[in-house]
């Protein structure tokens, strides 16, 4: 797509620049963890950041695998449950034996369990990449997830194990009683996560993870043994997974089986691959959007999982890396600035894709109803509009609007792809690539 | 002195099907030395042997007087012998700069390490920056291998290769596909960069066989059917018989 050519060159001998953008997004990032809570100040939005901290930790630590080493898990939500398990008796001993350890320390539990089972189990399963990986991830999810319901005493069974966080010792006056104090343990876990596992991509052996997604074959002729590189991995994305898995058993005060099952894997699937694996925020773009959507979704819908299933669809369809490589796609030209060259052909397409969105939406509740075994009469309301089930009218409305904004729609996205193009010889010209 | 690379007796079968039979090579330190032979002769099996890229089925290889025979390709490798591939196999997503810096990894000695900042170790990044000067790359060291055009891609292959400083290497077909110019751009490069070193070659370009080598060794259906001097191989009637009689080499 693009000409590298003519690339400047930037300096042989210096380690490469670190430029604006770099530091600008670690700033933006850490001061959006700080101060969003007191800027959305009700308890739900608290409880909503910090279900969204717990989703980013456990995308970053899926990302090592999946954007860095190129290895497809379905199983990971085994290290964060087990991390989560690990913690939550851990909190149990320290309040019945008056350990003095204060809740911060916690997700080390989780950590340092979800780096033992990624030992152990890590070694078997990195053996080789590609589909014998997936395969035995998901096998070791399933019989994780089936253990943790036979295993009664350790799992807890149905129930799972319960927990209170402000039985452990206080610390600087914080009990961990309000949702605040439970986020900014969030935060302060996110920041230190996210910055630890920055710091792994830039190390000798995250490097090797990048040639091993690349090319496993030649890694091994220039000295390094694949495998070896793809356990580490494995091991690192255990430890965070499981400060991931702490964190929610903090968060919620208890750990159960849904937390090590293949929907938890699943959902950081997602997360991760929605956010987008070429970028190092990607995954945490992901979390903020999986995890709202979530929340959100499922209050407007009985059928949410099935949007759900279609947005991940479109972007494994139309936007393989996700939504960061969407954006970042507009920052040669934001650069050259020739982006308003493209801003009226996608307020144009904008259009007839939310006509065509609102007619697919209109089909699927109705279908939703019926299935669902309404009686095929009463009303259903989208956008405070109310439609009349049984009238053909809105079968017809719902007909239009998804046939004719699909055709009309793809007639104006290839006006979008013309200004893109001519936006883009514009930018190249002035010597912005990439 | 140890010869760098003897061959004893290999023989390789894949089910019923004998590829290599009876294989004995014996490549000197230092040797610039050329394996030729027609197509399906074995050549590239005869490098995957070598390499440990596929083990034999019976027989022995040492490299400077150690067996290597069983051993996986990385432990080949940090014996000191790496080899380049036919088809290029490169880092594709990966920069020119660090296709070079991880091939330069093993050898600095940081292995596995991820306590160390991979940006700020100078012997690496002088090293780096070294090798891509010598393959003329250092323009394009910020473009994903990826991107590169066909004789950049195969320069950086040979840049890879050479770039662990290993004593033996092994350049499968490196100007293969390649122009007239860039073949002549290529071999100067490969003369150059493995001064000192032992070289392995296998080519179908007879004028860069003839140019390049100290001996050729000729493979016909697993066997090596003759082994010299360019002037040997060019007089010995088994050969010319056998391959260089063949119009279309």
């Amino acid at each position: 797509m693009t000409d590298l050519t003519s690339r400047a060159p930037s300096p042989t001998d210096s380690a490469p620049a670190r430029n604006v953008g770099f530091y600008a997004a670690w700033g933006i990032f850490i001061v959006a963890v700080l101060v969003l809570p007191l800027i959305f100040r009700s308890g739900g939005s608290h409880t909503t950041f910090s279900l969204i901290g717990i989703a980013a930790i456990f995308a970053l630590s899926y990302n090592i695998l999946l954007g860095q080493t190129g290895l497809l898990s379905f199983g990971h939500a085994v290290y964060y449950g087990l991390g989560g398990f690990l913690a939550v008796h851990g909190m149990n001993a320290i309040a019945a034996h008056g350990l003095p350890v204060p809740l911060p320390f916690v997700p080390l539990i989780g950590g340092f369990a979800g780096l033992v089972f990624a030992i152990i189990i890590g070694w078997v399963s990195t053996q080789r990449a590609g589909t014998v990986f997936a395969m035995i991830s998901l096998g070791i999810g399933e019989l994780v997830a089936s253990s943790s319901l036979i295993l009664r005493s350790f799992f807890g069974g149905e129930a799972g194990i319960t927990t209170n966080r402000t039985d452990l010792p206080a610390l600087f006056g914080w009990n961990f009683g309000p949702q605040i104090q439970v986020y900014y343990l969030i935060g302060f876990w996110l920041i230190i996560s996210a910055i630890a596992m920055y710091a792994l991509t830039r190390t000798p052996l995250g490097r090797m993870c990048n040639a091993v997604r690349d090319n496993p074959e030649r890694v091994q002729f220039i000295g390094y043994d694949p495998h070896v590189v793809r356990y580490l991995s494995f091991c690192f994305a255990g430890f965070f997974a499981g400060i991931a898995g702490a964190l929610a058993a903090i968060n919620f005060e208890i750990a159960n089986a849904a937390y090590l099952g293949a929907v938890q894997s699943g959902v950081v699937l997602f997360a991760t691959f929605i956010g987008g694996v070429g970028y190092f925020f990607g995954p945490v773009l992901g979390a903020v959007v999986v995890t709202m959507l979530q929340l959100e979704l499922s209050d407007v819908t009985s059928v949410w999982q099935l949007y759900f299933g279609i947005i991940f669809i479109g972007i494994v369809m139309f936007a393989p890396g996700g939504l960061t490589s969407l954006l970042m796609m507009h920052r040669p030209l934001l650069r050259a600035g020739t982006l308003p060259m493209v801003l009226p052909a996608y307020l144009i397409a904008l259009v007839p894709t939310l006509l065509f969105a609102c007619g697919v939406i209109l089909a699927i509740e109705i279908l939703a109803v019926y299935s669902q075994g309404g009686s095929g009469s009463g009303t259903i309301h989208l956008f405070r509009i109310p439609f009349d089930l049984a009238s053909p009218m809105t079968w017809l409305i719902a007909a239009v609007l998804t046939i004719g904004g699909f055709y009309v729609a793809r007639m104006t996205w290839r006006g979008v792809t013309d200004a893109w193009d001519r936006a883009m010889t514009v930018a190249r010209e002035r010597g912005y690539h990439a | 002195m140890t010869n760098a690379i003897e061959v004893r007796a290999v023989e390789k079968k894949f089910g019923n099907v004998h590829i290599i039979r009876d294989l004995n090579l014996t490549i000197g330190q230092g040797e610039r030395h050329a394996i030729i032979g027609p197509n399906g002769a074995g050549k590239s099996t005869t490098f995957n042997l070598i390499s440990g890229h596929i083990t034999p089925t019976s027989g022995e290889i040492d490299l400077n007087g150690q067996r290597i025979s069983g051993l996986r390709p990385f432990e080949i490798n940090r014996r000191g012998l790496s080899r380049s591939f036919q088809v290029t196999n490169v880092f594709a997503k990966m920069t020119v700069w660090e296709n070079i810096r991880c091939a330069v990894l093993w050898a600095t000695g940081h292995r596995y390490a991820f306590w160390k900042n991979v940006d700020s170790l100078p012997e690496v990044r002088q090293r780096t920056a070294e090798i891509l000067e010598d393959i003329h790359l250092t323009h394009r060291r910020d473009v994903p291998a990826g991107l590169l055009t066909y004789a950049e891609q195969r320069e950086l292959e040979i840049g890879i290769t050479i770039a662990g400083g290993a004593s033996v290497i092994m350049l499968d077909e490196p100007t293969a596909g390649m122009s007239n110019t860039e073949t002549d751009r290529a071999v100067a490069l490969i003369r150059r960069l493995t001064e000192g070193r032992t070289l392995v070659i296998v080519e179908h370009d007879m004028s860069v066989v003839f140019g390049l080598a100290d001996r050729i060794s000729v493979l016909v259906y697993g066997n090596i059917i003759a082994s010299g001097t360019p002037e040997e191989i060019r007089g010995n009637p088994k050969v010319k018989e056998a391959y260089l009689g063949e119009e279309d080499h």
